[in-house]
This record gives C-alpha cells, sequence and structure tokens, in this order.
C-alpha cells in the first residue's frame, strides 16, 4: 500500500468512532426534543451510546475468549473433539513445558526483586545528589525501548567471536581483557536465564525509579531530619524509616512487575526462541499456536497456566478496589 | 506546600560534601554507567562502517587506529604527458577521511616497504611516490598501457570516523523504511480509537447512574491483570472466520487495530475513571441543571479538563502499540506492505545475525520515535506510568 492509501484508511478508521458518537449523540438531542416517548428514555439511550461500543471490545476482546481459552484446553487441536484432560496431562509430562515453568518460576522470584531493589537504591541516592534528575532520566530511558529493540542491544553485548579474535561484544571483552576465556553466553543452559533476565531488570528498574522517586516526595520532611538530629545513620534511615514507609508502593510495583513478566515473551523469543533450555510459557505458547499448523487445545493450556499466575493479583485488586468503594 | 520540603531537600544536599555523600555519588554513577553503556555502544556501532564494526569493538572507535588498506590507482586513461615523461596522479582516500599514510608498499608480499616520501619502483619501472595525505604521483618513460591502474598497500592511521551509510542501506534496501510507516499506521490507530470510546466509558462509569455499574467497574478492573495469551487463540479464530465469510484477508490493519484497542480497553478506562473521579461533581452538577446533555458535558466540560490525562494515556498506550511484538505477530502478516518494526527487526535478527551493522542500525531507527518521545514528553509518560499502569 502506498503512504496516502495507509493514510486515508487510518483516517477513515478514526473517523468511524468520532462520527459514531456524534451522529448517534445528535439524532438523540434531535427526536428527544420531538417525540416525549424518547425523551423519557433519553437517559438509558444516552448511557446505552457512551458505553456500547467499549462493552462491545471488551466482551468480544478480552470476556469471551477467556472463556473460550479455558474451553479450547479441554479441546483437540482444531476445537472439535472433547478430549477431556489429556491437553493437561500431555503438558504435565511435556519436558518443555516443566522446563518453561521452572523458567517462569526463576523469572517471577529475580526479576521483580531485583528491579525493585535497584529502583529504590537508585530512587534514594538520586534524591540526594545534584545531578539526580539526569541519572534518573538514564536509568529510566529504556523504559521506552522495545523487548525486541533491547534484545538487539544486548545481543550485542553478548556477541562471541572465537578465542583468537578480536571480541566486538562488550562482556566477552571484558573478560578477555580479565585474563578469562570468552563464552558464548547465551548456550551455557541455566546461566543464560540469567543473562536474559537482565534484559528485564534493566527495562523494569526505570520503572520502579519513577515511582519510588514520587512515593519518596511524600515521606514527610520532618521525620527525616527528626532522625538525622537522633544521629540515625543514613543507612538506618534508610531501613527503618523509608522502606516501612514504602511498604504499600513496593508491593504496587512488584505486581506490575511480576504480571509483566508472567507474560515475558518477545525477549526470549528474539533472543533464543526457547533453545538452551530458555523456554517460558507465552514462548511456548506462541510456539504451539503455529507448530503444525497450530494446536487450539495446547495453546489454551500454556494460556491458561499464565492466567493461573494472576489469579491472586486479579482477586486482591478486586478486594482492594470493594474497599475503597466502601469508604 | 510542596514548596518547603523542596527547599529543605536542596540543603540537605548542598551542605554534604561529606565521604559518605561522595561514595553515594560514586554508587550513582557506576549505575549510570551500567544502564547506558548498552544503548550508547548500539548507537555508536550504528554510525560505523560496516567493515570496522565486525572486527573491533565501538569503544575502539573514538581512538585513531592503525588500518592497512589496499587500493588501486586510476589506469591509462588518466594519463598525462609532460616533460617526456608519462604522469598519473591521483588521490588514494576519498576527500576528507582524515586518514595519514605512514608507510606503503607496492607488493603483496612487502605491504610496508617504503616510507612516505620515498619513491617506489614497481617491476615495469615506472616511479610512484606518495604523500602523507593519500596523494599519488605516479610516472613512466613508457606510456601507461593498462586500463586497470596498479595496486598499493597502505599503513595508515584512521581518525574515529562516522558515516550514516547504514541507515540508508536499512531504510531503503532492507525494507525498513515501509516497515516504519506501517507502524505508524497501526501504532496511531490503535491508540486514538480506545481513547474515544474509553472516554465515553469512563465518563459514564463516572458520571451517569445506571444499573449494573458498580459490576461493569469490576470486570474492567480485573480484565486489568488478564493476560493477552488467553485471548489470542479465539480471536485468531474469529478473524480467520470472518475472513472465510466475506471473502477479506483475515490479518488486516482493521483488525490490528481493534486487537490492540481490546487489549489497551481495560487500562485505558481504569486511568481515566481514576482521573474523572476526581473532578468536582459540583461542576457536572450545575452543567445538568443548566439543561445540557451528558454529551454536552462530556464534549465542553470533560474533554477540555482531561487533555493532560489523554496526554499521559496517549504516550502510554502509543508506546505500548509501537513496542508490541506479539499482536503484531499474530494479526498482521509478515508481508513487506504490513510487517511492523519489531516484526521485522526479529527477522533481521535471524537471517542478518551477524551483520552487526544492519542490526544495530535497525534497532536505532525502531527507537528513534519511542526515544523522541520520551525525551520530550517524559513529564507525561511518567506522570501515567505513577498513576497506576498495570496492563492487561
Amino acid at each position: 500500500m502506498t503512504i496516502f492509501s495507509l493514510a486515508l484508511t487510518v483516517l477513515v478508521g478514526i473517523l468511524v468512532f468520532v462520527l459514531f458518537f456524534h451522529f448517534s449523540n445528535f439524532l438523540l438531542d434531535y427526536f428527544g426534543r420531538r417525540s416525549s416517548k424518547i425523551f423519557k428514555l433519553e437517559n438509558s439511550l444516552r448511557v446505552v451510546i457512551f458505553i456500547a461500543p467499549a462493552f462491545i471490545v471488551l466482551f468480544v476482546f478480552i470476556i469471551y475468549p477467556v472463556f473460550e481459552t479455558i474451553r479450547l484446553s479441554f479441546y483437540d487441536k482444531i476445537g472439535r473433539e472433547f478430549l477431556g484432560w489429556s491437553n493437561y496431562a500431555w503438558a504435565i509430562k511435556d519436558p518443555d513445558f516443566r522446563r518453561s515453568i521452572l523458567n517462569n518460576f526463576g523469572w517471577l522470584l529475580i526479576v521483580p526483586t531485583l528491579s525493585t531493589f535497584f529502583g529504590l537504591v537508585i530512587a534514594n541516592l538520586a534524591d540526594r545528589i545534584w545531578w539526580g534528575t539526569i541519572a534518573k532520566s538514564i536509568i529510566f530511558m529504556p523504559m521506552a525501548i522495545s523487548f525486541v529493540g533491547a534484545g538487539v542491544i544486548w545481543k550485542f553485548i553478548y556477541d562471541y567471536r572465537g578465542p583468537g579474535d578480536e571480541q566486538i561484544g562488550l562482556l566477552n571483552a571484558i573478560v578477555v581483557a580479565l585474563g578469562f576465556e570468552p563464552q558464548a553466553w547465551l548456550t551455557i543452559p541455566i546461566w543464560n536465564n540469567l543473562f536474559l533476565m537482565a534484559i528485564m531488570i534493566w527495562i523494569q528498574t526505570g520503572l520502579a525509579l519513577v515511582i519510588f522517586s514520587a512515593a519518596l516526595r511524600s515521606i514527610p520532611s520532618e521525620t527525616l531530619d527528626a532522625a538525622r538530629i537522633d544521629g540515625a545513620s543514613e543507612l538506618k534511615i534508610f531501613w527503618s524509616i523509608i522502606i516501612p514507609y514504602l511498604q504499600q508502593t513496593i508491593l504496587v510495583i512488584w505486581t506490575i512487575i511480576t504480571i509483566l513478566v508472567l507474560k515475558v515473551f518477545d525477549i526470549i523469543y528474539a533472543m533464543t526462541n526457547g533453545q538452551w533450555q530458555t523456554e517460558v510459557l507465552a514462548n511456548l505458547m506462541y510456539d504451539w499456536m503455529f507448530r503444525g499448523g497450530g494446536d487450539s487445545g495446547r495453546g489454551s493450556v500454556l494460556a491458561f497456566c499464565i492466567m493461573i499466575g494472576v489469579i491472586p493479583i486479579l482477586g486482591w485488586n478486586l478486594y482492594q478496589h470493594r474497599k475503597e468503594q466502601k469508604i | 506546600m510542596e514548596l518547603i520540603p523542596t527547599q529543605k531537600r536542596t540543603k540537605n544536599m548542598i551542605k554534604k560534601f561529606s565521604i559518605s555523600s561522595i561514595f553515594a555519588q560514586l554508587l550513582l554513577l557506576i549505575f549510570v554507567f551500567v544502564w547506558i553503556a548498552p544503548s550508547f555502544g548500539l548507537f555508536i556501532s550504528s554510525l560505523r562502517d560496516k567493515d570496522v564494526l565486525a572486527i573491533s569493538g565501538w569503544w575502539t572507535s573514538f581512538t585513531t587506529t592503525d588500518v592497512n588498506e589496499i587500493y588501486r590507482t586510476e589506469g591509462m586513461e588518466s594519463q598525462v604527458e609532460e616533460n617526456g615523461y608519462f604522469i598519473i596522479k591521483g588521490k588514494v582516500f576519498e576527500e576528507g577521511s582524515g586518514k595519514l599514510i605512514s608507510r606503503f608498499g607496492v607488493t603483496s608480499k612487502n605491504i610496508d616497504e617504503f616510507e612516505v616520501g620515498e619513491i617506489a619502483v614497481f617491476k615495469d619501472g615506472s616511479e610512484i611516490s606518495i604523500d602523507k595525505t593519500g596523494n599519488y604521483f605516479w610516472r613512466s618513460k613508457e606510456k601507461f598501457t593498462k586500463k586497470k591502474g596498479k595496486r598499493i598497500f597502505i599503513s595508515a592511521s584512521s581518525p574515529p570516523s562516522f558515516t550514516l551509510d547504514n541507515y540508508k542501506e536499512v531504510l531503503l534496501r532492507e525494507g525498513l523504511g515501509q516497515a516504519f510507516i506501517n507502524t505508524f499506521a497501526v501504532a496511531i490507530p490503535s491508540t486514538l480509537i480506545p481513547l474515544i470510546i474509553c472516554s465515553f466509558f469512563a465518563y459514564s462509569l463516572t458520571w451517569m447512574r445506571f444499573y449494573g455499574r458498580d459490576l461493569l467497574l469490576a470486570t474492567v478492573i480485573a480484565a486489568l491483570v488478564v493476560p493477552l495469551q488467553m485471548s489470542l487463540i479465539p480471536i485468531l479464530s474469529i478473524y480467520n472466520d470472518i475472513g472465510n465469510l466475506f471473502g477479506v484477508a483475515a490479518k488486516s490493519f482493521p483488525g490490528i487495530w481493534m486487537a490492540h484497542t481490546g487489549f489497551g480497553l481495560a487500562s485505558t478506562t481504569f486511568l481515566l475513571w481514576n482521573f474523572l473521579k476526581s473532578l468536582p461533581n459540583e461542576m457536572m452538577e450545575a452543567a445538568r441543571v443548566d439543561g445540557a446533555t451528558h454529551y454536552d458535558t462530556f464534549i465542553k466540560i470533560v474533554v477540555p479538563l482531561s487533555i493532560p490525562a489523554f496526554a499521559s494515556i496517549f504516550i502510554l498506550q502509543f508506546l505500548w502499540v509501537w513496542n508490541d511484538l506479539l499482536v503484531g505477530l499474530v494479526f498482521l502478516d509478515k508481508h513487506p506492505s504490513e510487517i511492523i518494526l519489531t516484526a521485522k527487526l526479529k527477522e533481521l535478527l535471524g537471517s542478518r545475525g551477524e551483520n552487526w551493522e544492519i542490526l544495530t542500525t535497525g534497532a536505532f531507527i525502531s527507537m528513534s520515535v519511542p526515544l523522541l518521545i520520551f525525551f520530550s514528553l517524559q513529564r507525561y509518560f511518567i506522570r501515567g506510568l505513577v498513576a497506576g499502569s498495570v496492563k492487561g
């Protein structure tokens, strides 16, 4: 398609929605003024106009698929024949699946912990140093980059050349300069997972950093000053005042990164595609969606496993929401 | 109220030039260095000559390096006759390369036989001399009869040099230019459509009374964390059915717009709802009393007040769509006319895995728009994130 026709498509696509809202409301006003019957119904009709597009999208793209995916997980590869638990039984025996579950647990344990930790430390440091704002900006920057872009950046860092050649990957160049043998980092099982996690930590630390930065501002400076006057060291202040104060924020950041990590796909897909024992659920699912014409049953089982991971968070969010609504 | 703590903080910062402050600065400096080195290396590499990039690390590109190169002189066509000699003059480097020659040679067996300024004699008796900046002077008593010139070998010191050639190559030849346009065609509607429909939705959830409102709100909050993997298989099959039924392509731009709208709907609605809640109720009431319909109130009061919130949400969703890979892979064709940047980049990682000049440049092009937004609108971006973005 040429740029022109593409731009036209884009414009039409957006206009459809603008015009829908404009004309439906216009018609409602117009007929409301003329017919008393419609006037009585005005409020309910208006609600329908306001809600309908979003609700339809919500239903078609989220609500219905959730139930459909659960249903499909009990059916065969094209969703015709009922198989009972056999897809789940397959999953439990499948070595790739076991590897994925293990790796996903590793990701869940390490990435949120380290991102939150680094974010907290950097936010504290940057808050007290005059060039802290610039530092924060730099560390936050990877948040804007795509996972695939980050993948290329880090694949370049991990690049491997034979022992005699000059290394162009930063990591191997450092390793060689220190007198060790260069390594093909991404192909060393178990450890390579850590090298992939490093990418995610590199990105998500920025998120933790900005949220902590905002939260730090809410700590009353009187409390901090009082502690300083009493002779508390900075480290003591950090552990005894700042950490307890930020408990809620730590939890929020932890949850956000946890949800993200459960779904991690791009990094694995771009860097190793699950080879060398780096498989994760989301990548395995993508694989089964298209492998051999696609297997919607097995794919759905894998999707549902990711869903199970977020259910506790989902329940907690709803509980919190209900508590807030009551106040 | 905001001002007082800030001032105190500044005082704290200035008075502390102690050891702990120096230690803190050093620690932060290390963090900054570790965090910026990867992207910086990528950027520098994308500006280097591809032959140099393949054999030396990017950190060497700031210093002068020694290079050995081979050039071929001009042939018989450019000879002139002067004082009984046939002469060919020329320059081995392109204008402005900045390279300085130290030694040269005329046979491959002895590539640094002569020092600059010395005269080398070819087998056929012709003489050549060369100066530091690469101008050579080749003369012979006989007429030059060969179309091809002779090879000369050069040992030179090369100053740091950067080029935009990689960008030209990648944008025009590797098809990244088209992918760049495609990504815009995906990202703009995928950001604006949810913004439009969710602002009406969030308005009704905040200011309209109707049966089932609380349930709807709870559904949105639940949908916030539902992983999009749960939607991929059923939606793909719906799209395939629609495609078969009407004889249209199952993978299309409108298809991916709606998919992104679906996946961004919960977070967009939630953020807007959070914002609208904070608007004063009296203002809406007053407008209603004056006889304004909900639509009037929405357009004339709510929209103007919500511009900053819209900006934050626009940036979040735009970056999310721009950086997405999975949705683009599933709902768009890999054909050049539809492929998006991230998918293209992944494809290059597979097919041109060793061509770092293409990968680094491609990655930087794909990052250019997010980085531009990041540096110009960072405030809105951060505000949106802090407002509690939980994306499904």
